[in-house]
């Protein structure tokens, strides 16, 4: 399995099931962090776009997606002031033009955009800055996949490690992966050959007998990780529980911003109404984030439900596992 | 934004600094990587520094692009 | 005032015929304009191109080119990818109220120098001015018309089995040249827009060879939506090879840092041309013997299994689907 919605892209776009011997069988995780937002968030984050004077700043991928009535598209079409900013250094840059207004940072992202979203907020306090607001909807990743190993829904046999998310947090937190389970791990890069090497280590592993935590990506990853934005995270955020689309409530994979930096936390400072969540029929996001199925086992797949059309969230984000196979891989990899 | 392509630390002012990537220059935030200095190689994402590469790592990664570049593409 | 556009500049008065005799006759001089009749009235025998368009990109000047430039090498392009020679255009403003007359300036001369390097004449022209905020500075309408020569028969439709795909120069210069200028994008480069007026090329092709069957230029949607394109209206595959695709390394960088695909993104001086196998070696040779075709590359063939379809053979052997190009281009997350 591997576990990076940059992975994923990658694995479809160089059609890399292509090249692999028929022995080995890739399945892809919930790590895109739009796919695996629940619809319950999503709504949040609209009704906010809905609120008066507010301005919402987000990464591209949000406002496509489809949340249980509507999408920020939709949201902005009918007036809301949605904005697609690359960094949160804009967003910040936003909230000190527009002093009038509010603006509210949609925190989409696991370890890799915390800390750059936990340093937007010390940036913020630092500048008195007093219409800067944060929506966090963070995720964290190795209490995801313990979820899903405890599941016994998909047997895994290696584990490809999301390469930037362990550039920040370093290989030691994948090691109970590989004790607890006995299942290898490596951590790779995102070209098409950092892929296949790190397969080809994951195989020496399994036909070994071994089960250890190996780094491939060494230009990128360290074994400790980056302690300065792991400090900087923690400094704004504590753990809390989650709800991962398609897997529940999973303890301790959640961030929230801390009672020092709460006059930032969007949460507690507009009072919404985001309706009842509502899952589409017929949608198995959910089954295919957890390794369960693949986008063709999907009734929807590439007849209603297309980019164009998306019905669940892994037919937007580019790193979802539906728009990557529908983009790249729908006549060669059924 | 899983950037692959390190980018060249050219400038530092403060806590940000110009970064170089194939030609493009672009400003990025060192908050995360206060050790970068100018010449050192940072990884990327949404904007920030999210780690110092190894120089010959790097320099390495870039050969290979270059390479990748060349094969086909790059004709500017 | 007088440095700015005002609303009595496009009500028709005394005003408005000052800003036509001054700024735009002066700048097109040619006999047909300078009757100020109605219409234009011209003499033609042969079949005729008529094509029309709309210029609303922002901002209005960037590295390589502005609004004016881009509406006649625009224009000038439809025609010339029907094998027209072109010869005339017509030029319609809607300004903005406000827009500082300065700025119309050095439009109109770029208007002047693109007409004068494609050899074709503004006959007619119309200019309206709307209350600011009613459009976005400057918005250019055009029609062109062309003659196309008697053994010429270019078409969508054309593509024939075993046809070859060449395609002018790099990909993806104009969209990240104009993308660098956006607010909220920070980065800066050398990169200009490869805007330019491809009719001579086109003329060159088609003196070395008649069997060209379809020229297309790539403009809104990328080399990847053009190929879906002319794919569908031929009905028959497209089969491409991403090595043989020229990018220049700073295009790659800005897709690569901003999470887009070179292959959507606009060109406005570039063109597809497929044409039989036996011509292809002679006309890429031509074609690199213009300055507008100097990168030129086979990047591949017509084929017949996947009809309607564009299909690419990766740096690593595999395949991949091009698809079209769905909505704007959407930069990805991890």
């Amino acid at each position: 399995m591997e576990f990076c919605g940059g992975h994923t892209a990658t694995i479809f776009r160089y059609g890399i099931r292509q090249i692999l011997p028929s022995t080995i069988e890739m399945v892809s995780g919930p790590g895109c962090p739009i796919c695996v937002t629940a619809n319950a968030d999503l709504d949040k984050a609209i009704a906010l776009a809905h609120v008066s004077d507010v301005i919402i700043a987000t990464f591209g991928d949000m406002i496509k997606v489809p949340g249980s009535r509507s999408s920020l598209q939709q949201a902005k079409a009918d007036g809301a002031d949605v904005r697609m900013v690359y960094s949160t250094m804009d967003a910040i840059k936003m909230a000190e033009g527009n002093p009038t207004k509010s603006v509210i940072f949609l925190g989409i992202g696991f370890e890799t955009t915390a800390p750059t979203i936990a340093t937007s907020v010390i940036q913020a306090e630092d500048k008195r800055l007093r219409n800067y607001y944060v929506l966090s909807l963070h995720k964290l990743c190795p209490p995801v996949i313990r979820a899903i190993l405890d599941s016994g829904e998909v047997k895994l046999h290696g584990l490809i490690c999301p390469g930037h998310v362990s550039a920040i947090i370093g290989s030691h937190p994948w090691e109970f992966i590989a004790r607890d389970y006995g299942i290898p791990c490596v951590v790779s890069g995102f070209e098409p050959l950092d892929i296949l090497q790190c397969v080809d280590m994951l195989v020496d592993q399994i036909e070994s007998g071994e089960s250890k935590v190996e780094i491939a990506y060494r230009r990128g990853v360290r074994p400790e990780g980056n302690q300065q934005a792991l400090k900087l995270m923690a400094q704004v955020f504590e753990p809390c529980p989650a709800t991962w689309r398609g897997i529940g409530e999973v303890t301790d994979s959640g961030l929230k911003i801390r009672k020092e930096y709460q006059h930032f936390d969007a949460e507690l400072a507009f009072d919404i109404d985001p309706g009842l969540p509502y899952e589409p029929s017929g949608c198995i996001c959910g089954d295919i984030l957890r390794g369960v199925k693949t986008p063709f086992d999907c009734q929807l797949f590439a007849k209603a439900c297309t980019p164009q059309y998306p019905v669940g969230p892994c037919m937007v984000s580019s790193e979802g596992s539906c728009a990557a196979c529908y983009h790249y891989g729908r006549d060669f990899e059924g | 934004m899983c950037l692959a392509i390190p980018a060249l630390i050219k400038s530092i002012e403060g806590k940000e600094a110009e970064a170089e990537i194939g030609g493009i220059i672009r400003r990025v935030s060192l908050w995360l990587t206060p050790e970068a200095e100018v010449g050192d190689y940072v990884l990327l994402h949404t904007g920030y520094a999210i780690n110092v590469l190894d120089q010959e790592e790097a320099e390495e990664t870039l050969r290979l692009l270059e390479e990748i570049a060349e094969m086909g593409g790059d004709k500017g | 005032m007088k440095d700015r556009i005002l609303l009595a500049h496009g009500s028709g008065g005394k005003l408005a015929h000052e800003l036509v005799e001054k700024s735009f006759l002066q700048a097109f001089t040619n006999p047909i304009l300078a009757k100020l009749d109605d219409s234009a009235v011209f003499d033609f025998s042969g079949r005729l191109a008529f094509t029309t368009d709309s210029y609303v990109v922002s901002p209005i000047f960037f590295p390589g080119g502005d609004i004016g430039k881009l509406a006649v090498c625009g224009t000038v392009n439809d025609l010339a990818m029907s094998g027209a020679q072109p010869l005339y255009l017509s030029l319609s403003f809607i300004i903005e109220e406000g827009l500082p007359q300065s700025e119309l300036g050095q439009i109109v001369d770029s208007i002047q120098n693109a007409a004068k390097e494609a050899g074709v004449k503004i006959a007619t022209g119309d200019t309206k001015v709307v209350n600011r905020g009613s459009a976005d500075k400057l918005f250019i309408n055009t029609a062109g018309i062309g003659i196309i020569p008697q053994r010429v028969d270019i078409s969508g439709s054309n593509a024939t089995l075993g046809d070859r795909v060449l395609l002018s120069g790099p990909i993806g210069d104009h969209g990240i040249a104009v993308l660098s200028q956006r607010e909220g994008l920070c980065f800066s480069t050398q990169l200009e827009s490869d805007c330019a007026p491809l009719n001579s090329l086109v003329a060159e092709m088609l003196e070395t060879s008649p069997n060209i069957h379809c020229l297309r230029d790539p403009t809104r949607g990328g080399l990847a939506t053009t190929l879906n394109e002319l794919a569908k209206q031929s009905k028959v595959s497209i089969r491409i090879e991403e090595e043989k695709i020229p990018v220049r390394k700073e295009v790659l960088a800005a897709c690569e840092m901003l999470g887009f695909d070179p292959l959507y993104i606009a060109n406005e001086g570039k063109l597809v041309a497929i044409l039989s196998a036996e011509d292809a070696d002679r006309v890429f040779k031509a074609m690199r013997e213009n300055p507008y075709g100097k990168d030129a590359s086979i990047i591949g063939e017509v084929r017949a299994e996947h009809p309607g379809r564009v299909v690419m053979k990766t740096c690593l052997g595999t395949s991949r689907i091009v698809d079209m190009l769905v909505g704007d281009p959407l930069p990805r997350i991890c």
